[in-house]
């Protein structure tokens, strides 16, 4: 069989792989949502506590089942999505890989390309995360927002594996395109990660929609100051690579269209989507700011991220139109 | 201490910009603040001219205006990437105001067709730099203070601190003291880890007699931050200054000619305020020849694979030397940067008039349409023999024509395989001789008459490489030359401000690695003689930001006291980051 088409069965293997790692996840949660529905006001109680302390660095809480008394639910399910979901990382590596031999170049020169190696690294991100602290309630989401993902790309974003335009044949595209890609898919955790936080905190805080039991599951991630500080730190990274994909951008962009800075719609919408980036980082610094406010900016951060994925690619007509569709 | 700009222990040389929330900086934890607590709006009317001024100042440089004024650019930036832009697309400003009229015009007051050197939009990025640079300086001379200042004293309580740790040891007080500020500074004494003070406390109350041990790092941390800050204005000056230097020309080169680097020889040439034409270096360029590449797979068909310039570049001092220029490679010529940014044909096209003379000899420069490169190009010819019309022809050179039964015409491959050329005639004023400058791509119909056969079609005339052909109406004929030159299009930029704006750049992202990435960490220590003898030792941490180390850091310390037994009961905490987890166990 040739590769370029083993490639696809490849990913298509993947996404099957994450949806399965999806569905563990899920049902995994929803199991946690039903027990130990009394652990909810202890954690609750713990958390107001850490908060108390300090506002940036509330202490993280030790894990929530010591405080309840109630059995532990077994976390088979979550077991099986990890091992479909490292499944799943694995089969998408070598589909790149395969993909870039039958190309003859690296595999990341449009925009199914993209989609697939982010995917790859939002996958790789949460398995790797993962081998250090338990974060496998992040499960649900990242597998989620990756089948989502690679669904997409193959039925809407995909081109046959070929060569280059001259534009593109320069180490930057490996550098510029590589760190972005990274960088995107950083983002997307530290976004699924935000948004267990704002949905966490709004829980904690009473509010009538996510109060109620099926939204158990909740209790069971982590306090808002961990997700927060996950976040923070994921997002972080992320922002050096951002800045590093702009500056190699600019550089390869001096010499393949004659300046640095054209305010292209490329160009513009990864300025913007620094800018909510670094606003993020000052809002966590800024008093009244921090918290729940700081996690709206990575929620509309990681919007402009895939904004300019997907719209500056196939609605604005730009120098950065390599997208193959 | 909400609202406050100095935090209420006053450390010597704290600056903390209003509204920032930093416990660090205060020196430590704050009281338990709420998070959405309402910032203290100091009152503006009892202040006075100079106090308004002082107060406005404030705000200006505060953090919740930064963080406005940073949200204020991503949206501004915004409609220049949904409108087109004057230096982009200009033909696309033309013809947006042409579909909207009334919209387009107000928009176009409003400089949205110009968004990046709108007024607003500069008004935003100058605010936020007044802004930085009046929160930055002052910290810059904080944080050259606190370099050259000692770690702060020991604070007189531990139990607020995110991170503390507490054990009995047999070791007298000093020489658990000591063994904890040595592991503080580290193995290598010419750069230690941390910065420590080794103290002593008298009795003070129901406190016993302590050593003590203050230590801090991290300053990196802070030198980064302001790194990353003032490189940004570095960035912004030296993009400013470029702007006014630069100049950038470009000229359409066919194989075998060349030009010379003067205003006059560009087809364009657009130039920063302060450049002087006496800066441009009279070097000259010759093309010697063009090669161009192309897929010819199935899958990747005609494909661009690679363009090749080759030209000879002629310094004023004589000396001649031999170049490539590729798309992505520019070649520098005395500072400036050559591009090759277009590529076509310019087939060479002699026109003689119905009593037989040369009306027209020359190269005409076909502007590819498309990927195949069917390409436009227009000749206009002078009359001049006396008595004769002018003729303006018009059409397409096709490098491998594909004629459909219609008669419409279009090249299936961008080499030259099968090339021909399809031309329409007119007849009449081209407005040649009334002397306003003219397009030389457009043909201006308005005074022209199309040549047409008997059923009222428009004549085609096409042409072969070394054919010539009839013109219609018995204007006189057409040949087609037997070589295809190849023409590019060079675009040539100067910018004396490209090594600041990268060192600028670089050094940003490198002070923002080292800001995000370095701890900055407080630890103290005191140990004295419990109530029955053996020593305690306690030890906290505090850190600037996110930091998940800082127990760790705690714990090592107080383990360098040798024969420490973590106190029984003792309000130990948990290590600052336990793995988060989920309900369970982990199966
Ligand atoms: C062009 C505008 C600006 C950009 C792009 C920018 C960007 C950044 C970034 C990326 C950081 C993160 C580094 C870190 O967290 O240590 C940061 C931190 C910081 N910025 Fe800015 N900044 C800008 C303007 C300002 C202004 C106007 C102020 C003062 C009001 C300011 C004050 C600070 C402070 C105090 C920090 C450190 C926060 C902390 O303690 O971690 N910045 N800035």
């Amino acid at each position: 069989m040739e590769l370029a088409n083993l490639s696809v069965l490849l990913v298509w293997g993947a996404a099957t792989a994450l949806a399965i790692g999806f569905i563990a996840f899920a049902v995994d949660l929803s199991r946690l949502s039903g027990a130990k529905v009394d652990a909810r006001d202890a954690a609750r109680s713990r958390q107001k506590v850490a908060v108390g302390a300090g506002v940036e660095d509330a202490p993280v809480d030790a894990p929530v089942d010591d405080a309840g008394p109630a059995a532990p639910v077994s976390r088979k399910l979550a077991g099986i999505g990890m091992s479909v979901t490292w499944l799943a990382a694995a089969l998408l590596l070598i589909a790149i890989v395969l993909r870039g031999i039958a190309a003859g170049r690296t595999p990341w020169a449009n925009m199914y390309e993209f989609a697939l190696v982010g995917t790859f690294v939002a996958v790789a991100v949460f398995v790797g995360v993962n081998t250090r602290r338990d974060v496998r309630f992040l499960g649900a989401f990242v597998a989620g927002l990756g089948v989502l993902f690679l669904v997409l790309a193959q039925e809407k974003f995909f081109v046959a594996a070929m060569g280059v335009q001259p534009a593109l044949q320069k180490y930057w595209l490996v550098l510029h395109v590589g760190v972005a890609i990274v960088a995107t898919g950083i983002f997307t955790v530290a976004f699924v990660t935000s948004v267990l936080q704002l949905l966490r905190d709004a829980r904690d805080n009473g509010s009538a929609m996510l109060g109620s039991r099926h939204w158990g599951w909740l209790d069971h991630t982590a306090t808002p100051g961990a997700l927060e500080s996950l976040s923070f730190r994921l997002n972080s990274v992320a922002f050096v690579l951002w800045t590093f994909t702009l500056i190699g951008g600019a550089i390869w962009a001096e010499d393949a269209w004659g300046r640095y800075w054209g305010w292209d719609p490329k160009e513009v919408w990864s300025f913007i989507v620094w800018v909510v980036y670094a606003a993020y980082l000052h809002a966590r610094t800024t008093r009244g700011w921090s918290g729940s406010r700081a996690a709206w900016f990575v929620v509309a951060g990681y919007a402009c991220v895939l904004f300019n994925f997907t719209g500056v690619n196939l609605i604005f007509n730009g120098k950065h139109s390599y997208s193959g569709l | 201490m909400a609202g406050r700009t100095r935090s209420s222990d006053s450390r010597e040389g704290t600056y903390v910009p209003e509204g920032i929330a930093d416990e660090f900086t205060q020196g430590e934890p704050a009281e338990a603040p709420s998070s959405d607590e309402k910032p203290q709006r100091p009152n503006a009317p009892a202040l006075g001219l100079v106090g308004t001024l002082r107060w406005m100042w404030r705000q200006l440089t505060s953090m919740r205006v930064a963080l406005m004024l940073l949200m204020l650019l991503a949206v501004a930036a915004v409609p220049g990437s949904v409108l087109p832009q004057r230096n982009q697309d200009a033909a696309g400003v033309i013809e947006y105001l042409a579909d909207h009229p009334t919209a387009g015009e107000w928009l176009d007051k409003a400089g949205f067709f110009d968004v990046y050197s709108s007024v607003w939009f500069s008004a935003i990025y100058i605010l936020l730099f007044v802004s930085l640079v009046g929160c930055i300086l002052p910290r810059s001379a904080a944080h050259y203070r606190a370099l050259r200042g000692r770690p702060p004293r020991v604070p007189s309580r531990f139990n607020r601190f995110p991170a503390k740790a507490t054990a009995t040891t047999d070791a007298t007080p000093e020489e658990a003291a000591d063994a904890v500020a040595a592991r503080l500074r580290g193995k290598l004494s010419w750069l230690p880890l941390f910065r420590v003070d080794r103290g002593e406390e008298a009795a003070r109350g129901v406190r016993p007699a302590a050593a003590t041990v203050s230590a801090e790092r991290g300053y990196l941390r802070e030198t980064g931050n302001l790194v990353f800050h003032l490189a940004l204005v570095g960035l912004l000056v030296s993009v400013a200054t470029g702007q006014m230097l630069h100049y950038r020309g470009q000229a359409i080169v066919t194989e075998g000619r060349g030009f010379a680097n003067a205003v006059v020889d560009y087809d364009t040439f657009e130039k920063g305020s302060w450049f002087r034409p006496e800066s441009l270096v009279p070097f000259s360029m010759t093309l010697d020849e063009f090669e161009s590449e192309f897929a010819s797979d199935t899958v990747a068909f005609a494909q661009a694979r690679d363009f090749t310039a080759h030209v000879t570049v002629a310094e004023p001092s004589g000396a001649e030397r031999s170049e490539q220029i590729k798309v992505n490679h520019p070649i520098v010529v005395d500072g400036a940067k050559i591009y090759l940014q277009g590529n076509g044909f310019a087939p060479e096209i002699t026109v003689h008039d119905a009593d037989g003379a040369v009306a027209f000899s020359g190269r005409v420069t076909f502007i590819p349409e498309d990927t195949m490169y069917t390409s436009r190009g227009v000749v206009k010819v002078p009359d001049v023999s006396s008595g004769l019309d002018q003729i303006g022809l018009v059409g397409y050179f096709l490098p491998t024509a594909e004629v459909n039964e219609d008669g419409s015409a279009r090249s299936a491959f961008p080499q030259p395989v099968d090339p021909l050329l399809v031309l329409e005639v007119y007849t009449g004023d081209l407005g040649l001789d009334d002397g306003s400058p003219q397009n030389v791509y457009e043909l201006d119909t308005a005074n022209l008459t199309a040549a047409v056969d008997d059923q009222g079609q428009r004549i085609k005339v096409l042409a072969r490489p070394g054919e010539t052909v009839e013109l219609p109406d018995g204007l006189g004929t057409l040949t087609l030359g037997e070589e295809l030159p190849r023409y590019v299009a060079l675009d040539l930029r100067h910018d004396p401000s490209l090594a600041f704006v990268l060192v600028f750049a670089l050094l940003a992202l490198a002070g923002l690695t080292v800001s995000l990435f370095t701890p900055r960490r407080r630890v103290w220590a005191r140990a004295y003689t419990g109530p029955d003898g053996a020593t305690v030792v306690e030890v906290a941490g505090l850190a600037r930001g996110d930091d998940a180390g800082l127990q760790a850091e705690v714990d090592r310390a107080l383990a360098a006291v040798t024969g420490t037994e973590p106190e029984p009961g003792a309000a130990r905490r948990e290590p600052q980051q336990p793995r988060i987890a989920t309900g369970s166990e982990k199966d």
